[in-house]
């Protein structure tokens, strides 16, 4: 603060020549304005936050095991495969388009996953190398037919559904499951693999600690080009609250097996797309796109590549979303990527804060999203109730969340926040 | 119809368009339009609602092809297919409905599709940028933080100005530019018009506003129905502009300023 109000004296600001805007300076600045934004319907992942804590009280209240620390790792294990699925939707979403074929598709991958490497005797690298490859072919053929022929993605996909619900059939053939041996790395990547306790915690500790540095280093690059900069308070405590909550996590996790391989190969994931929708020129031309085709292909931006990639991206993570299925349930069936599969990953990015209409978003809404559904999922089987139940409630939490998206979104227009 | 003599010394020529046609279906937006920009001069173009005023500039900015004609940049013919191509040229354009996106801050929409360290965004180095382009215009902006949605209209005008000074282009067009903006910022925009000039660059400016194509035009060129329709000096008779826009020297202008006149007479 003091710091601040020296460099004010010398020189003003770039940043705060307009004496009208209320900086809000500090820890209960960075509060209200947090307030301010949630007013104006900028949720942010707040609704995720207010949905967990319900979900946890009611399924506790119903089942005390549902807070056992082994069945939430199992929980984290069931939400790897969801979630890469959903976090490929985020980015078709991004462009307020949609693909409905995410489940066939990770159907069809855990189906050529049994075929290639369990009865044809491909590597497995090779294998997954494969299934990668025919996502982001099918994710071209998307983006062809969108670029090419302006067709509409949601009917495209749904094309792209059936015909890759056909093929799943096809290449399964009569037999129509296949069972993935129980000793090999990839079911036991899938269920048993734990990461080590000191690597958890230190993962734990990680995402403070780069807020910290980046904060420092930020507000001196911004001191240094005369902007203003934010107090390193506020920078502190939200690492700090970061931290605490994390580090709480895997001590509880640690009480039952420990932290899944599986839903750290999944956050890696998250954190790299995070990074890229962020801090990268293609991420920003995603937001772009989303926004205002016309205005970013007016910018010089080739919108075409832009929603290539996108359908492309979007594919190849729910194929290996699908071998992480295949992973998880050691087999490879007819029944893989049907039912609730589609509509859960797209819940999850939606129920993340990511919106329909395009142009709002992030990568972590995959995550805290696919935790909200899974935590639901779970919930739901530990009361023992009947799958036609559990649909209709995972149907109703989904439109619940298209409301509360579509609300937010007619208050941000209200308040000048697109 | 008044041939231009232009009184100052014209530099190099940089855009030259000769018989540019477009088709819209049915609609023949733009005819045989032939159009010259010299390097530090301002021609202005005008025409009534629907004169294809707009057509012409989106045709130039590569947002429209052409359907017929040939367009000619620094001695050498192009074909501008996209806009990345009118951009990477030099040529920026701020266009009518500015083509903004309300979901990004103003310092991403000023950066868009030429964003700073394509790997690792350079926010700060961006954010300087924005400052300092902002306050050559004079802009009253509160937060370059903040997403364009929540800006006024004439802030957003002024900020699609800004994004067209970024690239230092050869050629700016700006379409109807001041039509939203106060009076301290529609001088400031034209100040900037001859500053832009003065460093030798072409400037193609639409506006309805003739005090503020007197102003700063070198030629005034008119379009009429799609089609060119004389070319005016600074100097060129109130009268005679009106009636190559309205395409006749009876027209409501000339009578309103009859019965303006008769009115005043009478009271005398
Ligand atoms: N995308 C389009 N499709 C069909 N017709 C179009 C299109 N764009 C423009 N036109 C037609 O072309 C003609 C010229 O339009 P243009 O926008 O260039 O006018 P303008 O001179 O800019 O007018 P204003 O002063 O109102 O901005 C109009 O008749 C319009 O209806
Ligand atoms: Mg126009």
């Amino acid at each position: 603060m003091t710091n601040d109000v020296q460099t004010s004296q010398t020189a003003p600001q770039l940043d705060r020549a307009d004496s009208r805007v209320r900086h809000d300076e500090g820890l209960s600045g960075a509060l209200r304005a947090f307030v301010d934004q949630v007013r104006s319907g900028d949720l942010g992942m707040l609704p995720v936050f207010v949905g967990l804590l319900l979900i946890s009280v009611v399924f506790t209240a119903l089942n005390p095991v549902f807070l056992a620390p082994n069945n939430l790792v199992n929980l984290l294990f069931d939400a790897a495969a969801v979630g890469l699925i959903s976090l490929g939707v985020v980015c078709v979403l991004l462009l307020g388009e949609i693909d409905l074929s995410i489940g066939s598709m990770s159907g069809l991958a855990s189906a050529m996953t049994g075929v290639l490497w369990v009865n044809a005797g491909v590597s497995l690298p090779l294998t997954i190398l494969a299934v990668l490859v025919t996502g982001m072919a099918v994710g071209a053929i998307y983006g062809f037919l969108r670029n090419r022929f302006e067709m509409p993605s949601f009917v495209a996909t749904l094309a792209g559904l059936l015909a890759l619900l056909g093929l799943q059939l096809y290449i399964l053939g009569p037999t129509g499951s296949i069972n993935l041996p129980f000793t090999s790395p990839i079911v036991r990547f899938g269920q048993i693999l734990i990461m080590p306790a000191w690597l958890s915690y230190m993962l734990a500790i990680l995402p403070g600690v780069l807020i910290v540095w980046n904060g420092i280093r930020t507000g001196q690059k911004r001191r240094a080009a005369n902007l203003s900069a934010r107090g390193l308070s506020v920078t502190l405590a939200k690492a700090l609250i970061l931290t605490a909550a994390l580090v709480f996590a895997v001590f509880y996790l640690e009480k039952g097996r420990g932290v899944p391989w599986m839903f750290g190969a999944f956050t890696l994931l998250v954190v790299l797309l995070d990074y890229a929708l962020t801090r990268t020129k293609w991420g920003r031309s995603m937001f772009a796109v989303g926004g205002n085709a016309e205005a970013a292909r007016r910018s010089g931006i080739n919108v075409r590549r832009i929603r290539l990639s996108a359908f492309m991206i979007c594919s190849s993570l729910a194929a290996l979303g699908g071998v992480f299925a295949a992973a998880r349930l050691a087999s490879a069936s007819q029944q893989a990527g049907t039912g609730d599969v589609n509509l859960n990953a797209i819940a999850a990015a939606v129920i993340g804060g990511t919106s329909l209409f395009g142009g709002r978003g992030s990568a972590w809404s995959a995550l805290l999203g696919v935790i909200v559904i899974m935590a639901i999922s779970n919930g739901l089987t530990l009361l023992n109730l009947s799958s036609s139940l559990r649909y209709m409630i995972t149907g109703a939490v989904l439109a619940i969340a298209v409301i509360v998206d579509s609300l937010a979104r007619r208050s941000r227009a209200s308040h000048g926040r697109a | 119809m008044v041939q231009a003599m232009n009184a100052r010394e014209k530099g190099e020529l940089i855009l030259r368009l000769r018989g540019i046609g477009k088709q819209f279906g049915a609609v023949t937006a733009l005819e045989d339009i032939e159009l010259d920009v010299h390097a530090g001069e301002v021609v202005a173009l005008v025409g009534d609602n629907g004169a294809g005023k707009s057509t012409l500039v989106k045709v130039l900015a590569g947002v429209h092809q052409a359907t017929a004609g040939t367009i000619e940049y620094l001695g050498k013919e192009v074909t501008l297919d996209t806009p990345g191509t009118a951009l990477e040229l030099g040529i920026a354009t701020v266009f009518q409905d500015l083509a903004l996106c309300e979901n990004l801050d103003v310092v991403a929409n000023l950066f868009l599709g030429h964003e700073l360290s394509p790997w690792r965004l350079d926010e700060v180095q961006m954010e300087v940028r924005a400052w300092t382009l902002l306050q050559e215009l004079a802009a009253r902006i509160p937060s370059v933080r903040e997403p364009i949605a929540s800006l006024s209209g004439g802030q957003r005008q002024t900020v699609a100005i800004a994004r067209s000074l970024l690239l230092d282009p050869k050629i700016i067009m700006l379409d109807e530019p001041t039509a939203a903006l106060g009076v301290a910022q529609t001088a400031e925009v034209l100040n900037l018009i001859e500053r832009v000039r003065d460093r030798g660059h072409g400037v193609i400016l639409i506006s309805h506003n003739m005090e503020d194509v007197r102003a700063v035009a070198d030629r005034i060129v008119v379009l009429r129905l799609g089609r060119n329709n004389g070319v005016f000096t600074a100097e060129s008779s109130h009268e005679d502009l009106v009636a190559a826009i309205t395409g006749a020297s009876e027209n409501s202008v000339s009578r309103r300023a009859a019965r303006k006149l008769e009115v005043t007479g009478d009271e005398k």
